[in-house]
């Protein structure tokens, strides 16, 4: 590698606190521990990520090709200031969340995927990556669009955020900004977890993030069971 | 009056079903009756169709005729019929009567809804048109709205608390864990759902008191029942369940011209109908499916049904009485909390499910000894309901 002009190439890095892991409890009782994951971890989260590719319910096609193309960026180190939260159940992966910020001020919220249904980890996870920034990155508003209905119906609807003129950097529809004082003002509805993770959950979670079979995860995601009769 | 005979069953999955269309999904269940019942080549005399809203839902009318061209059953008479959620216990209550009646010996009743090709506030909105257009549904008001304000009564009148609530959604998704054909399959626990501190995060408020879990989801499927006179089901290779008791009454329509808004009074009379027919009591039924549309309808459905005294729904539901297991299970299937609400297909599945357990075909959500089976369709807000007796024979 030509280091003089992978240093060219190469965006530089802004210090970002650590997002400390949470714990929350899903409405089957089970406990998904919300963490920051380092560069270390996208391999493996590009495994889970490569089977949406072929779901185009929900949009989970799209979101999965450009998150799969965000955690590449970011981990050869193409993409500036990205970060990245994951949620796990029992060690397996439940969802991937990424944002990157573009100043000292503003966040730039990218993609939210969840490969369970039906729990709102999607809306939990949402949630965790409007948290990091807003309350220990000392941001003050998080730039967000949605690529599907049910991103819109989560993020938009739920938090009533305040529409911007201009354009997303995903491009797209409108886009809108969470304020500090409008995550604020949703934070008791909308914002779950405890802190500190049991040590033993935590270290469950940080051995290894489990990846199921990729049949497994498109069943999960589209719901499709063989017909019974 | 001749007897009727529910001769075949058949039930696609409930859930989202993009890859299918309304009349196919249909067209599958009326297929599985006919084959279950050993029709054969014998003519269909006339199909009933119970679907509510094909129209908004799916740019779609004259679902009775599209269904009996798609399975060639002409020159079968085939009627839509329509009553809100429960058109599909009013459909039952057509075919049952045409057989009844000895004009009908053969009578195909499918119910069907494909409510997820919208999304899911269009679907709220949809339903909501059942409400009193100029006393109601102008003000805004939804079925999750009602539900909450109902819930609010039955709360401060009879001691249902929020706690009650959950533990009805905890047993029907236990329960649809065992139903292959339920909608949910996932098991949800009271601490998750109730007793966390952070559980209205995880269990939002709906309409207040109602959370996300007090509620039905937003379904497509379809139901089907072969309805036989007795001459009929004789020739059949079937196992053939009597259709014993068929009731049907009406209330007001909108809930505050009630005297006793928490008084389901059709739910009351169209029950009390049913069980005169059959000439059984509601201690006699051994399995129930009830309108469990929200939770709160499970408990006021059980006790307005004439199971338990008013009031003491939630106390059986304590009990244990309700379970799989108990003195009385409601909801094996999973109920509409689990199993799902493709609006028009209910009432079909709720008498699918009790052929099922009649027969003894439940799998593992089996009712042991189970003899006489209940069901109670919900229409508009307890406005128009239907319920049925069914007995193994």
């Amino acid at each position: 590698m030509d280091m003089e002009l992978e240093a060219m190439l190469r965006p530089p890095e802004t210090p970002m606190a650590p997002y400390p892991p949470k714990m929350i409890t899903l409405a089957t009782g089970a406990k998904m521990i919300v963490r920051q994951v380092d560069r270390s971890a996208v391999p493996t989260l590009l495994k889970a990520v490569r089977p949406t590719l072929d779901i185009p319910r929900d949009y989970y096609d799209v979101v999965g090709a450009r998150l799969y193309a965000e955690l590449l960026g970011w981990y050869r180190h193409r993409v500036r200031d990205e970060f990245c939260l994951v949620g796990q159940v029992d060690g397996y992966l439940a969802g991937i969340v990424n944002s990157r910020l573009f100043s000292t001020k503003t966040c730039i919220s990218l993609h939210t995927l969840s490969l369970e249904r039906g729990l709102r980890i999607g809306a939990h996870l949402f949630a965790a990556k409007m948290e990091y920034p807003l309350e220990y990155l000392d941001i003050e508003e998080v730039l967000i669009t949605a690529e599907s209905p049910i991103g819109f119906r989560r993020w938009m609807i739920e938090y009533g955020l305040e529409p911007r003129d201009g354009q997303h950097e995903l491009g797209g529809a409108d886009y809108f900004a969470l304020t500090k004082d409008i995550y604020l003002k949703n934070k008791d509805r909308l914002v779950a977890g405890e802190r500190p993770v049991p040590p033993d959950l935590l270290e469950e979670a940080e051995k290894e993030i489990k990846i199921r079979a990729a049949d497994k995860i498109r069943e999960k995601i589209e719901g499709v069971k063989e017909e019974t009769q | 009056m001749k007897a009727v005979y529910a001769a075949g069953v058949g039930m696609t999955r409930f859930g989202r079903r993009d890859e299918v269309s309304l009349v196919d999904m249909m067209a599958d269940v009326g297929l599985q009756a006919i084959d279950d019942a050993g029709l054969g080549e014998q003519p269909v005399d006339m199909v009933y169709v119970g679907n509510m809203a094909s129209g908004l839902f799916n740019h779609q009318v004259s679902v009775a005729s599209a269904l009996v061209d798609r399975l060639n059953l002409m020159p079968a008479a085939a009627d839509r019929v329509e009553n809100g959620p429960a058109s599909g216990g009013s459909a039952i209550k057509n075919g049952f009567l045409a057989v009844a009646s000895g004009y009908a010996d053969v009578v195909l009743v499918v119910g069907g809804e494909k409510m997820r090709e919208v999304i899911g506030p269009k679907a709220t909105d949809v339903v909501a048109c059942m409400t009193h257009m100029e006393a109601e549904y102008v003000y805004g008001v939804t079925l999750p709205a009602m539900a909450g304000m109902f819930t609010r009564l039955y709360m401060e009148k009879y001691g249902v608390t929020r706690e009650h609530l959950s533990m009805v959604a905890v047993k029907n998704h236990k329960n649809g864990t065992l139903n292959p054909y339920a909608h949910i399959q996932m098991e949800i626990s009271l601490f998750g759902i109730y007793g966390h501190p952070q559980s209205h995060v995880t269990n939002p408020v709906v309409a207040d008191p109602i959370h996300l879990y007090d509620c039905c989801p937003v379904s497509d499927g379809a139901a089907a029942v072969l309805l036989v006179s007795e001459e009929m089901a004789k020739k059949l290779d079937a196992k053939p369940v009597l259709v014993a008791g068929v009731g049907q009454a009406t209330d007001t329509h909108t809930l505050q011209e009630r005297a006793e808004p928490t008084d389901l009074k059709a739910v009351r009379i169209a029950s009390e109908k049913a069980f005169d027919l059959a000439g059984i009591k509601p201690k006699d039924i051994d399995v129930a499916e009830l309108h469990d549309a929200f939770t709160i309808l499970e408990i006021a459905e059980s006790e307005h049904a004439g199971f338990f005294k008013k009031g003491e729904g939630a106390k059986a539901l304590v009990e244990g009485k309700t379970q799989i297991g108990g003195s009385l299970p409601i909801n094996p299937s999973g109920g509409l909390k689990a199993r799902g609400h493709p609006v028009g297909a209910t009432g079909v599945a709720q008498a699918v499910e009790l052929v099922w357990q009649l027969r003894g075909e439940a799998g593992d959500r089996q009712v042991k000894k189970a003899k006489n089976g209940f069901s109670l369709n919900f229409g508009g807000f307890g406005n128009n309901v239907v319920s049925l007796v069914l007995r193994r024979v």
